[in-house]
């Protein structure tokens, strides 16, 4: 487990590095906080906080960031030749793998945390008037639990990708057409079933309780993360990754 | 400071070879490298020297024979290896983004060395490659060489018994070059560790190396200490005066234990076998009428001998 710290803590390094200068990517991340932790929050007033859209928010949020990072894993290693001394050293497969996705999960989800108390806050100074507002609890699984699996499925799929891919822009490519797949799949594919279709999934859909459709959710992103995880895992070869 | 080595040497291989779908690219290697010296390991570009190294840390897995490294096996206990050498390959291997003392953290917390023994064996060996104050820029604003003799502090910082430095002054200027190679030097008597060096620089072998393997596409040549390898090329002998006359010359070609003449105004440069004399050749050049002035012999250097069993092979 120390191992992957150690990765987890140079991952963590290099991505202050790297987003310490306003070009390299605190800009991004600054606009980001501002638009969904102040921005969308004061235009929304207490809506912000009580309606179920903005879990979709916290469940996507992290997916974009650790998507727009995480291409740099294997493939920027291999870029800038760092890869093959860290394979000669004593760490195993394993932790350099994890450690890669435990530093990129957390900065997907710490920034997405951070949003998500920005916007309580946000919201109750504008528009709490001396009351507490809170996020339902649905909200709350939405941002903890949700955007955790879905930060670990960013980081899971960008580290399989990452370990193929040559350079880390061919990564970012696969990455960026993954993630559009993921948004124009569902939005052009339903419309294209047959009606019945149609009306037999709403009808199972409207069956659902909330608790329900969060733990059917939660069961579908542990499955994918863990299988992702575990085909990153099989992908990874010292001697595969020497020769690539 | 460990010299763990088994029976003495730090590295036994027994026809190792490994194959690629086109190449072989290491052919039937068995090399015994005795644990404690600098091992020079020469070939020219593509001769297989940065496989045998992959092959050697378990990087590789091998297509036939066997290798053990510090007494570990390289199929079965690669990790094992890997945590008990250091190595500086083709590339530094560090990260441009983070400073110096960021990079040695990162490869002593691999280690798994301790926060305070961290802290000092980094700032000894900063502080001996001089580097020390400069700790904390960010290497990618470094010169060739400072990234080359962090690479090697790197390399160094678990207290390898055994370190496996891939050309490490390639690419460095004449001024850096024989600098990091003094470093070297001291090093591997200072840190007791065997080092296992390859370069194309025959002039840093022949300095550093008390042995040296000379390898052609992944098969090797020629074993042993430079000053015995250099004594098989034999001697060269260079004469110099008056007089040498086509029927001395003639004469001295003759002679069993002068392999090659060349005469060139008013000096003679004879090839000669192993442990040849020059007296009886001068007496000779002498009797013919010939007026000698200076008698220079030297050994032929590394650069020849490899030379020489680059151009056997062919």
């Amino acid at each position: 487990m120390s191992d992957v710290w150690t990765v987890a803590w140079k991952e963590t390094k290099e991505i202050l590095s790297l987003s310490g200068s306003l070009k390299g990517g605190r800009l991004g991340v600054i606009i980001m906080i501002a638009v969904f932790g102040v921005f969308l929050p004061l235009q929304n007033g207490a809506t912000w906080i009580a309606s179920p859209v903005t879990m979709i928010y916290w469940a996507w949020v992290p997916l974009m960031l650790v998507t727009g990072m995480i291409a740099d894993a294997f493939a920027g290693e291999r870029e800038r030749h760092t890869l093959e001394t860290l394979l000669a050293s004593r760490l195993p497969d394993r932790a350099i793998l994890l450690g890669k996705v435990a530093a990129a999960v957390a900065y997907g989800w710490g920034i997405m945390l951070v949003m998500f108390l920005c916007g309580l806050v946000t919201v109750n100074v504008a528009f709490g008037h001396g009351r507490l507002l809170l996020y339902p609890w649905t909200t709350m699984a939405a941002a903890f639990g949700g955007g955790l699996l879905t930060a670990g499925l960013a980081a899971s799929a960008g580290v399989l990708v990452s370990l193929r891919a040559a350079t880390v822009r061919q990564a970012a490519q696969t990455l960026s057409i993954a993630l559009m797949l993921c948004i124009f799949i569902p939005a052009f594919g339903l419309p294209a079933l047959p009606a019945a279709w149609r009306t037999a999934l709403l009808s199972a859909a409207t069956a659902l309780s909330v608790r329900q459709w969060i733990a059917a959710v939660f069961a579908i992103l542990v499955l994918a993360d863990a299988a992702l995880l575990a085909a990153a895992m099989a992908r990874f070869k010292r001697a595969r990754l020497i020769l690539d | 400071m460990a010299t763990t080595s088994h029976n003495g040497f730090a590295i036994r291989t027994e026809g190792l070879t490994r194959d690629f779908p086109r190449v072989r690219a290491v052919d039937d290697l068995t090399l015994e490298v005795p644990a404690g010296i600098v091992f020079g390991f020469l070939g020219p570009n593509g001769s297989g020297k940065t496989t045998t190294i992959r092959l050697l840390l378990g990087l590789l897995e091998p297509s036939a024979g066997a290798a053990e490294v510090l007494g570990l096996d390289v199929r079965r206990q690669a990790e094992a290896i890997r945590a008990r050498a250091g190595a500086l390959l083709e590339h530094t291997g560090l990260y441009e983004r983070l400073s110096a003392l960021d990079n040695l953290e990162y490869y002593g917390r691999i280690a798994k060395l301790t926060a305070a023994d961290r802290r000092a064996r980094i700032r000894e060996l900063l502080t001996s490659f001089g580097l020390w104050d400069r700790r904390t820029e960010v290497v990618g604003a470094w010169s060739r060489g400072m990234k080359q003799k962090l690479a090697v502090a790197r390399a160094l910082l678990h207290r390898p018994a055994l370190i496996f430095l891939d050309e490490p002054t390639a690419s460095l200027d004449p001024v850096a070059s024989a600098a990091l190679r003094d470093d070297l030097a001291q090093l591997a008597v200072r840190e007791g560790a065997t080092v296992f060096l390859t370069t194309h620089n025959l002039a840093e072998a022949e300095r550093l190396c008390a042995r040296v393997a000379v390898i052609r596409e992944g098969k090797l040549l020629a074993v042993g200490p430079p000053s015995e390898l250099n004594a098989r090329k034999g001697t060269r002998a260079e004469i110099r005066g008056d007089g040498f006359t086509d029927e001395a010359i003639l004469r001295l070609k003759e002679r069993p234990e002068v392999t090659a003449v060349l005469a060139e105004d008013g000096r003679l440069v004879l090839d000669l076998a192993e442990g040849a004399a020059t007296a009886p050749l001068v007496s000779l050049l002498v009797e013919h009428g010939a007026a000698v002035e200076e008698v220079r012999k030297e050994q032929a250097s590394l650069e020849e001998v490899f030379l020489t069993l680059m151009e056997e092979e062919r």
